[in-house]
């Protein structure tokens, strides 16, 4: 079985918020880590080839330094990593990003399965996974929390619905992202961290995997940000005060009219 | 590419600290970008002499921009219910029509949808296209989108919503993508811009610290998906008139590449945290899985959902559909109250749109009231039974 399994190097949320006051970024280094959903993917992959064989190729379009995230991703059982990078894949929304993603794909070649993460927690648009089968027209589902049974021409897996969650069948060539409860991630051994060391990662440019230069990068993202601002700030927070009864009676007060 | 002009630079390093990507360096007096720059602009906005600028090659605007009219809402109907997003929706949707000056429609997928279309109009919408067949009884990404980008291209309306629910967020992607459109996720707020009409979405990024404005300006349709419980749903009127139009479907939309072979329906719908108006969540603090009846308790006295903390749910103490934060569910309730919840950031990413928050936690020092607007401090254990007395006794 050949896999695939997309990543993303994002920066640790909790390091990343605006000052309310001053309207800028306060950030103390902010620490990029493999987005948490990816290693949950990473993880699925690994687990299907140690079942039916095969090999676990990781991708990421990123920045140089997303190199980081791909080691990680050798030490925790990938058997080959590709970094897709270049300049002008910069300010891609997740139309381009799919779209360069897509093409890094057929370079790659044949493939069963395609995992992504649910979403990728810096921007959280859940779109990436969707777009990439759509555009490579494969099927797809989302937010899978269970691979219940998986042969080598297809799976069958349970995903998440808002009332319950569905059980659905589907074919290879497909793609699925999942969300965190279809495993624990494994830590990285010793040797998966030698291994990583050494690994050779294969370095793809725009150019390398036939990028139209009008669909990359901010040209070719159909979005704009125009403003960033931080989120308008709580007021009138109060720990209530008083005796134990007292503070019940006051917080009875403000919840009845919820009631 | 982010372009910095050296006579103007200064090299005071405002925007090296507003870089959310680490990506911009002083050296030698002048502001130096890295190759982690993702085009973002934050640094552009805050630097005080205007020595930065993003050179921005538009993408090629549309050729056909103006015969996009309209505004269409999809609304999503499951188990023989409609989602209610969908109706906030159509209150969203005739505020952006009105100001327009052009139709609302809606478009309703589904088997046996009964009276629904009906309802639709009562609550704002002027056409309902209807596509019912069996086929789409079941949700499949594949038929759901073929039908849905086949009226988007024959009707070409310039804005397309739907619900940030796990149906919308999932197959309205692939819609963007078949008719070639921007996407903008989990809106908050969708107003349209005085000068071009252009619709302004603002959204929530990472985890909620930030807001950012969007906009597609050269390509329709412009398309969102909106969060439930944000917007509000206009009273039903029964005197309001539409069409119900009958869309054929074909052979093609409605094969699918998947196969459903069961769905199942947990806890009643119990499960569907993201439509509740109240919300009592549990963490740690409880101690263990008995201590969660304490909470359904509460929960049932004050007619609300149960959600949980990660740390809970890792414990096993409730299932994953109950956890709220940055790796769970997003929540926007009317009331939040967060019983032994120490309050992470991951967490506070999940709740902070609440209306109101409450926190009950022993820890004065714990960061749940940062955001709490009421607090209490001290042991849940006696606090919740004698809280879900004093509400009995006061109702
Ligand atoms: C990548 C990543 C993603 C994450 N995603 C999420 C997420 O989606 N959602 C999420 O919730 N977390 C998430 N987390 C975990 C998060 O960082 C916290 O670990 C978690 O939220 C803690 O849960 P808790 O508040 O229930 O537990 P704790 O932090 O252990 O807090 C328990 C609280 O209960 C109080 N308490 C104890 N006993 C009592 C009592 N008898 N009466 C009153 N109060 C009492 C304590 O004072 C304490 O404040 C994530 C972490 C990472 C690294
Ligand atoms: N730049 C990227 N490189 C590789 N995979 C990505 C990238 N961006 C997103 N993905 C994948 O798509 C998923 C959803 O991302 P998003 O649509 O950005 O929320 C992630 O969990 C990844 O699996």
């Amino acid at each position: 079985m050949k896999i695939i399994v997309c990543v993303k190097q994002v920066p640790d949320a909790s390091d990343v918020r605006l000052d309310p006051v001053t309207n800028t970024l306060a950030r103390e280094g902010v620490q990029s880590i493999m987005n948490p959903y990816d290693q949950h993917a990473l993880e699925e992959a690994v687990r299907l080839k140690e079942k039916h064989g095969g090999e676990v190729i990781v991708v990421t379009m990123g920045p140089p330094q997303a190199e980081e995230i791909l080691r990680l991703a050798i030490s925790c059982g990938a058997d080959s990593v590709v970094l897709v990078s270049d300049r002008a894949f910069a300010g891609a929304d997740t139309w381009a990003t799919s779209y360069t993603l897509e093409h890094a794909v057929k370079k790659i070649g044949a493939f069963d399965l395609i995992l992504c993460g649910k979403q990728a927690i810096d921007g959280d648009t859940a779109q990436v996974g969707p777009g990439l089968a759509t555009r490579l027209d494969i099927p797809y589902l989302t937010c899978v929390q269970k691979v219940r049974e998986s042969s080598d021409k297809g799976l069958i897996v349970e995903r998440m619905m808002d009332d319950g969650y569905d059980v659905v069948a589907v074919d290879y060539p497909a793609l699925l992202t999942v969300v965190k409860n279809i495993n624990e991630p494994r830590v990285p051994s010793l040797k998966g961290k030698m291994k990583a060391k050494k690994a050779e990662i294969l370095r793809l440019s725009a150019a390398d995997i036939g990028a139209d230069a009008a669909c990359i990068g901010l040209p070719g993202s159909p979005t704009k940000v125009v403003n960033v601002f931080p989120p308008e700030t709580r007021g009138g927070r109060s720990v209530l005060t008083g005796t134990l009864d007292e503070q019940l009676d006051q917080l009875v007060d403000k919840l009845l009219p919820y009631l | 590419m982010l372009k910095v002009n050296k006579e103007l630079c200064i090299g005071c390093g405002i925007c090296e600290d507003n870089c959310p990507f680490g990506a911009i360096s002083i050296e030698d007096g002048l502001a130096v970008v890295g190759d982690s720059c993702t085009l973002c602009g934050a640094c552009v906005e805050s630097c005080e002499v205007q020595a930065l600028s993003l050179e921005v090659q538009n993408k090629q605007v549309q050729e056909d921009l103006a015969d996009w009219k309209g505004v269409l809402v999809f609304c999503e109907y499951r188990h023989g219910e409609l989602a209610p997003v969908s109706l906030e929706l159509l209150g969203i949707g005739r505020q952006l029509a009105d100001r327009r000056g052009v139709l609302l429609s809606a478009l309703l997928l589904g088997h046996e949808t009964a009276e629904t279309a009906q309802l639709l109009i009562g609550h704002g919408a002027d056409v309902v296209y209807l596509a019912q067949h069996e086929a789409l009884g079941e949700f499949r990404d594949d038929s759901y989108s073929q039908v849905t980008a086949d009226v988007i291209r024959q009707y070409r309306p310039e804005i397309v919503l739907a619900g940030a629910t796990a149906i919308g967020r999932s197959f309205i992607p692939c819609v963007a993508t078949l008719v070639n459109a921007g996407l903008t996720a989990d809106c908050t707020k969708l107003e349209i811009r005085e000068q071009d009409g252009a619709l302004l979405q603002t959204r929530p990024a990472f985890g909620g610290n930030i807001m950012a404005t969007i906009v597609c300006e050269s390509t329709r349709p412009q398309m969102a998906t909106v969060r439930p419980k944000v917007m509000k749903q206009l009273p039903f009127d029964g005197a309001r008139t539409g069409t119900v139009v009958d869309v054929v479907l074909t052979e093609k939309q409605l094969h699918s590449r998947v196969q459903v072979v069961e769905s199942v329906v947990e806890e009643a719908g119990n499960v569907n945290i993201q439509e509740a108006d109240i919300l009592v969540s549990g963490g740690r603090g409880l101690e263990n899985a008995k201590g969660f009846e304490l909470i359904r308790a509460l929960a049932d006295t004050m007619g609300a959902k149960v959600s949980a903390s990660r740390a809970v749910v890792d414990a096993g103490w409730i299932p994953y559909p109950h956890q709220v934060g940055q790796t769970g569910k997003t929540v926007a309730p009317k009331l939040y109250i967060a019983c032994g919840i120490s309050g992470a950031v991951q967490h506070v990413a999940g709740m902070q749109s609440a209306e109101t928050i409450v926190a009950i936690n022993r820890d004065a020092h714990a960061s749940i009231f940062n955001v709490a607007d009421f607090g209490i401090v001290g042991d849940l254990f006696e606090i919740i039974p004698k809280l879900i007395k004093k509400i009995e006794e006061r109702r």
